[in-house]
């Protein structure tokens, strides 16, 4: 069955050529053979709609306010201002709806859920938008309420859109990774699990969002990206495999494990001793992963794992790009405690932020604000050196309470 | 409807991914001990109990239909074990445990005209964001740019060219969804916003947007008796930032929304600590629907970085070791006084010290 009304696309005709790909040649395929009339024409009128757009350089779609039936976010409406030109998209919400950590799927699931949205939707869909959600675009108000409660039914829920808790995200983690050096898996679904009713109702300054990543490749893009950032670490020594060491040196050369392993080591830590062995500073190893990355057989993280936390990272709105900063330079999630302590953190830092930060605001640019003290002395967390890059470079500050706080420092490490 | 009929929501959250995890990665969760690389687009992990499992990584157009979905899990059940997993990039990695299987998938998917490669050091596919095709705010599209330049850089994805991996990321608004890359094309507008005043009062709250400017400059104002806002255009760094919460502070310009490349974002902190992109060219023609002129400048850099850069050198590494009067030497890119920032924190981009490549 074809759409009842076919709308010229010469420009988008041109992105079906080239070898990638091509998104167009997929919603034409929607539009000429699929046998639901609503899914053919509504795909055929998006193709107009966006045609008029690469004519015009200009975006169509509004947003408004839709939802489903006990939640007030999730939902990303738009409505069309071009509707009188392309009716059958005139309504295009997109629904927001929350992966597994690590975005793991069995086909049979996949099918599943794109039974459920040929269902209720335009047959469209999208692994995954930035933020992390699997977005199933373009359906009418009443499509969105259906297809909710179709996979709802089925354990699927939906992610964040507005000021709120966001859906969260992970890298392929523990479950295919020998870098990882956490459950990236279960500290995604203690965090944010924790926070449904933030997800679902918005009625934070601004979005807060999760990121983790089981070592500092970061894959997850957390420390650029996320609120709260966590980052798989270790503390003890680089696991050394010495034959392997050798196999490296005889296979790329000696020259090559120095120019690309021991020379670009960021501390200084690595040196290639004359019987091919390697030797490695630990206690000035700052676990950039590097050795790591190039002779993943010979060396691997340490055995004494953890978490480290970076607060404020997002992007550029409003007061320009920001990486998080570390507030917990190291954690270890071994416990149920451990995890429970994090999630305590989490909410220490978002209840003091809803508190404290100004409307659209992000966790980051309060901390920028207030200054880092303040922001830690809001969650009670203790400073610490390994939480900046260097100390303060200017005398203009009012340091009447030093002896106190020198008297806490000590007393802290007369604790530890 | 009733609200008594209406179905509550479970609100179950974020579901459990061991569910839908190959058996193999279930039974070695933590337990990995080293990957090899047999080939582009394929890995190799080992296990300590020594189980293999062998990913096979695969670039999509990322706005599925379900026509192609069906395709890429049926592909999955009847070449791969049925369990696969999207990457951040939206490419679709299969999982299978037997070595022998592994020719056969990438067969069936390059047959469907599908990519496998984006492993090691090679160009990523794409990271983008919705575009014209789906987000109320864009200045250009995402999905017809992405598949524009893919088709030019999929030689890169498919082999191990590079000194190392790039990252590539679009954003259609200067919000910069598209995030960090090791080359960003990012909306750059160049105008203020033009303001339709019979709308302000209508649709937005004008104390939020007053408040949504980063420089201070709008104001409310009366404007043919309606209540309205004005734009001071000297302090306007034409941003879009008022538009999001107030459309009528009409920021997309077919002729003055421009392209801007960007480069040197890297989330890893291997070697050093995480980088932001830095700016390199601007004024590029949003050019629909190929984007040509932007397209010239990303492969212009990619040479430039694929000849001159040393092996594990991202591209902001590169830069930064070879310094920017030579990286506009080899690009033959200009270097204008919009490079220098003054923004917040400008000073520690300037140079401080008589640290001068000659």
């Amino acid at each position: 069955m074809a759409a009842k009304k076919i709308y010229p696309t010469p420009m988008l005709d041109v992105l079906e050529e080239g070898p990638w790909p091509s998104f167009i040649t997929g919603i034409k395929a929607l539009r000429d053979n699929h046998e639901n009339q609503f899914i053919a024409d509504v795909t055929s009128s998006l193709l107009g709609q966006l045609e008029h757009s690469y004519e015009t350089r200009k975006g169509y779609w509004k947003g408004g306010t839709v939802s489903v039936f006990g939640y007030g976010g999730g939902v990303i409406p738009r409505f069309s201002e071009v509707a009188d030109a392309f009716p059958e998209s005139k309504e295009f919400h997109t629904i927001r709806v929350q992966p597994t950590p690590g975005n793991y799927y069995t086909t049979d699931m996949l099918n599943k859920l794109g039974d459920s949205w040929e269902k209720n939707g335009s047959g469209l869909q999208t692994f995954h938008g930035q933020t992390g959600n699997i977005m199933f675009i373009g359906t009418t108000t009443d499509g969105t309420q259906k297809f909710f409660d179709d996979i709802n039914d089925y354990g699927w829920d939906m992610g964040g859109a507005g000021p709120c808790v966001r859906t969260a995200m992970s890298c392929v983690g523990a479950a295919r990774c020998e870098m990882s050096n956490c459950n990236e898996h279960g500290i995604q679904r203690w965090l944010v699990n924790n926070f449904t009713d933030d997800v679902h109702r918005p009625a934070l300054p601004y979005k807060f969002k999760f990121k983790i990543s089981g070592c500092p490749n970061d894959c997850q893009n957390a420390i650029e990206r996320a609120d709260f950032a966590v980052i798989g670490t270790w503390r003890d020594d680089i696991r050394v495999d010495e034959a392997e060491i050798k196999n490296y040196v005889e296979a790329k050369g000696r020259q090559y494990i120095i120019d690309n392993v021991i020379t670009r080591c960021p501390t200084q830590a690595l040196a290639l001793n004359d019987d091919d062995t390697i030797a490695i500073d630990n206690r000035n190893c700052v676990r950039c992963m590097h050795c790591i990355n190039v002779m993943p057989k010979a060396l691997r993280p340490g055995t004494d794992k953890g978490v480290t936390v970076l607060i404020g990272g997002k992007r550029t709105l409003k007061i320009g790009d920001l990486m998080g900063t570390v507030v917990v330079p190291f954690k270890k999630l071994e416990t149920r405690d451990d995890y429970e302590e994090l999630v305590e953190l989490a909410e220490e830092i978002i209840d003091f932020w809803a508190e404290n930060g100004l409307e659209h605001e992000r966790c980051g640019e309060m901390i920028e604000r207030i200054g880092l003290v303040n922001f830690l002395e809001g969650i009670d967390v203790e400073v610490d050196p390994n939480m900046v890059s260097s100390t303060r470079q200017s005398s203009y500050v009012r340091m009447d309470g030093w002896d106190d706080e020198a008297i806490k420092w000590f007393e802290r490490k007369a604790e530890a | 409807m009733a609200m008594a009929d209406m179905r509550p929501p479970i609100e179950s959250g974020c579901p459990d991914g061991f569910q839908y995890m190959h058996p193999t990665m279930r039974r070695n969760f933590g337990l990995w001990k080293y990957h090899t690389d047999p080939k582009p687009g394929v890995l190799r992990h080992v296990a300590e109990s020594g189980e293999e499992i062998f990913t096979v990584k695969c670039g999509t157009q990322r706005i599925l239909d379900i026509f192609s979905l069906r395709e890429l899990t049926s592909i999955g059940d009847e070449f791969a074990d049925g369990f696969v997993r999207f990457t951040i990039r939206s490419n679709i990695e299969y999982y299978v445990t037997d070595e022998s299987k592994i020719d056969p998938l990438i067969e069936a998917l390059e047959s469907k005209g599908y990519v496998v490669g984006g492993t090691k050091n090679s160009v990523a596919a794409m990271s983008h964001t919705q575009g014209w095709l789906h987000c109320d705010i864009p200045g250009t599209d995402a999905s017809g740019v992405v598949k524009s330049m893919m088709d030019e850089l999929i030689g890169e994805f498919k082999s191990w060219n590079m000194p190392n991996r790039v990252h590539i990321t679009t954003s259609c608004c200067q919000i910069n969804c598209g995030g960090q890359g090791d080359i960003a094309i990012n909306i750059q507008h160049t105008k203020p916003p033009k303001i339709d005043h019979a709308q302000v009062s209508n649709v937005c709250e004008r104390p939020s947007v007053v408040a949504r400017c980063p420089v201070a400059a709008i104001r409310p104002a009366m404007v043919d008796g309606k209540p309205s806002l004005e734009v001071d255009e000297k302090k306007c760094i034409c941003c879009g930032a008022c538009f999001p919460p107030c459309p009528p502070m009409m920021i997309n310009d077919a002729e003055h929304s421009k392209l801007a490349v960007w480069v040197g974002g890297n989330h890893s902190n291997a070697r050093g600590k995480p980088t932001f992109q830095k700016l390199v060219a601007s004024a590029i023609p949003n050019n629909p629907p190929r984007w040509p002129e932007a397209g010239a400048i990303v492969k212009l850099i990619l040479k430039c970085y694929k000849e001159d850069a040393r092996d594990w050198e991202r591209v902001g590494e590169w830069v930064e070791r070879i310094g920017w009067p030579r990286f506009f030497e080899l690009t033959g890119l200009p270097f204008t006084k919009y490079h220098i920032d003054n923004w917040r924190g400008a000073r520690a981009s300037l140079n401080a010290s008589t640290h001068i490549r000659f």
